[in-house]
């Protein structure tokens, strides 16, 4: 899960990581409050889980409570990239002295952890790798050592930071590991973190993916996640606890195991090509398949309005293919009126052949069968484009 | 031959009195896999009966091979204890460790990997993943037995679903061995290891790699191919229509920014002479023109 900037202030703020006073507003008025309440000039800024939004217009400086106000009009609403702006951030403004980078993320290629800090901040840090690698230390974590202050100075050092900022740089560093352990993330990063002009570093902006992974252990998280830009079709498959994505085309797809469902959008897609047609979600309902499961995978696609066809593709391994079918079979009762979209299955795998009797003898209108997958891709696709 | 598993596998379930840790000790003991025991804490001393085989129960994986003689062992523990599961086995110096649990925080996976790398003794597979087979000698995890039977091809895969399929598709050739890496964004084997082994193993005769969107494993798997590997290797990569910054089910499967895409995988892996197929049955096909000469 991305944290939106306020909250990822707010997980600093928590684990006492120098952070400017901040608060979030979703209509000019509490902007406007905010504001008065911090004082001086403040900073208005739009909350989207997406880079570029400066360039897009999405932060102003408001010289006031009132200016604050009429920032936040503005950004209020306001499209960036897509991502539709529900809430602002008025920040403290403060006089900069310097900007720099420090990051610690997930590594997966070193299957550790990886620091990142520079002298150079505010700017991509791509940009920084690219031009001045000198200025940027990229240290790996061995997660069971974790960092020191010995470990955090290096850091400090090997990033170029100048020598009167390297100590308070190491203990931001040493605070921002410790967080990024407690909470299980996966990305902490402050960028740009700032020396101000009375020479005290402070993070000034912040980016937090946190493990789903680790859900049971902060049950605080919930609270983190964004529900009013959470798609409904997929926050009802959370419900049923279902692995379900929305997607923009128009046949559904329900399938088990992750990499059989990616590799069946895939399929559909090519097939779809020359009818104009996509796949409209991806759907894994994993290893049982029960029929509960079924009804409950089959009900959120048939109520995707997008949808006009549906590919069930399953390939029976520890499931066999006739619980699979029967699973089917009684979703369909289950759904009943309510199952009015043409559903082709693919079954193969363990006990094919019985699985493939159990539909062929229910017979059900809406149900069509077909040996390949690529066979069915290709139907399924056709039936869309009607 | 078979590469991490053969038909001598003596393998201990850690969490074999939870439902799915005897569900799949029954079905792997029905494949003939070597089944000598199992570890809960705190449950030790009593034995299992598992359609008809009584499996002792041990306390710890140090105590079970004392008593058993294992070397593998295959892990069922649910995601909190996971860590302590694989921790126990590294201490014990177990020298394969399967872990098949879905769903272990990515923290303690590093931790536990980290771990295992620092002590040398313990290789990982997994977690998040469907296990290992080499048919006809033995089984570990949960990939089903009767699928095809031992051949010359080796294949290692991020999907568990998807190398069911693969091996089905090639059912007339047989396997040496299937290897099901996992999904997560950490792994204690890669698809370099496997190739690395596949490589070595004199049965194996051509290999199946599959992969998916997320990381750089399938990049770095193609620069190991050029650099060591010279039997055929084919390719399949799931996850072309996969939006960015979207976790398609498994937990490793995301495309963030321009990074993990499936087509940048596919033009690595092409461009160190691997055919990769579109489908899983074109891939399949590409196969059977290689071993059909």
């Amino acid at each position: 899960m991305d944290l939106f900037e306020y909250q990822a202030r707010d997980l600093f703020e928590a684990h006492q990581i120098p952070v400017l006073a901040g608060a979030v507003a979703t209509t000019p008025e509490a902007a406007e409050a905010a504001a008065a309440k911090m004082g001086g000039k403040v900073v208005v800024k739009a909350q989207v889980k997406i880079g570029g939004r400066g360039k897009a217009g999405g932060v102003k400086l408001a010289e006031n409570a009132a200016d604050a106000k009429e920032k936040a009009k503005a950004i209020l609403g306001m499209d960036i990239k897509g991502h539709t702006v529900h809430q602002v951030m008025i920040a403290q403004a403060a006089p900069i002295a310097a900007e720099y980078y420090m990051a610690i993320l997930l590594d997966r290629a070193n299957r550790n952890f990886l620091v990142m800090a520079s002298v150079a901040g505010g700017m991509e840090i791509e940009e920084v790798a690219h031009k001045t690698p000198e200025k940027l230390a990229r240290v790996g974590i061995d997660p069971n050592q974790g960092i020191d202050k010995a470990k955090a100075l290096e850091i400090a050092k090997s990033g170029q930071f100048p020598a009167d900022v390297q100590e308070q740089v190491a203990d931001v560093l040493i605070k921002l590991w410790a967080a990024f352990v407690a909470e299980d993330a996966t990305l902490m990063e402050i960028n740009p973190l700032v020396k101000t002009e009375d020479g005290k570093v402070v993070a000034l902006d912040g980016k937090v993916t946190l493990d789903d992974n680790a859900g049971f252990r902060h049950p605080n998280h919930e609270a983190l996640v964004d529900h009013a830009s959470t798609n409904p079709l997929e926050a009802l498959a959370k419900e049923k606890d279902l692995n379900y994505v929305k997607l923009d085309g128009e046949v559904g797809i329900i399938g088990n195991g992750a990499g059989l469902v990616m590799s069946t959008l895939d399929v559909v897609a090519y097939a779809g090509e020359k009818y104009g047609v996509k796949p409209a979600n991806f759907l894994d309902i994993g290893g049982g398949a029960s029929a509960e499961v079924m009804a409950n995978g089959l009900s959120i696609i048939l109520g995707d309005p997008d949808v006009r066809s549906v590919f069930v593709n399953v390939f029976g391994g520890i499931t066999a293919c006739d619980a699979v079918a029967n699973g089917i079979v009684q979703a369909l009762e289950i759904l009943g009126s309510k199952a009015t979209k043409p559903i082709v299955v693919r079954l193969d795998g363990n006990n094919v052949i019985e699985g493939r009797k159990i539909l062929n003898d229910a017979a059900h209108p809406l149900v069509q069968q077909l040996d390949t997958m690529d066979g069915a891709a290709a139907k399924a696709a056709e039936l869309a484009a009607k | 031959m078979a590469i991490f598993i053969n038909e001598n596998s003596k393998v201990i379930v850690q969490g074999m009195t939870g439902s799915e840790g005897t569900k799949h000790t029954k079905r792997m003991l029905k494949a003939g896999t070597k089944i000598v025991g199992g570890v809960t804490p705190g449950k030790g001393g009593q034995s299992v009966d598992m359609d008809g085989v009584q499996i002792p129960v041990f306390n710890s994986v140090a105590e079970a091979m004392a008593a058993t003689g294992a070397n593998a062992s295959v892990v069922f523990v649910p995601p909190k204890f996971a860590k302590a599961a694989v921790i126990d086995a590294v201490d014990a110096k177990m020298p394969f460790v399967v872990v098949i649990t879905e769903g272990i925080p990515v923290h303690d996976a590093a931790a536990f990997y980290a771990y295992a790398t620092s002590k040398g003794t313990t290789r990982i597979l997994g977690p998040n993943c469907p296990g290992i087979i080499s048919p006809g000698k033995s089984n570990i995890g949960i990939i089903p037995a009767d699928i095809t039977g031992p051949g010359k091809i080796g294949l290692v895969s991020k999907s568990g679903t998807l190398t069911y399929q693969m091996m089905y598709e090639l059912r007339d050739f047989g396997f040496t061995t299937a290897v099901g890496i996992g999904g997560d964004p950490i792994i204690g084997t890669t698809h370099i290891d496997c190739l690395r082994a596949f490589q070595d193993d004199p049965e194996t005769q051509a290999i199946v790699m599959i992969g998916e969107i997320g990381g750089d494993a399938e990049e770095r798997a193609a620069q190991f191919i050029k650099e060591y590997v010279t039997k055929p290797v084919v390719g399949y990569v799931a996850g072309f229509t996969a939006p960015e910054g979207k976790t398609m089910g498994h937990a490793g499967a995301i495309v963030s920014g321009s990074s993990g895409t499936a087509a940048a995988k596919k033009e690595a892996l092409e461009a160190v002479g691997v055919a990769v197929g579109k489908t899983p049955s074109e891939t399949a096909n590409l196969m059977r023109k290689i071993l059909n000469g």
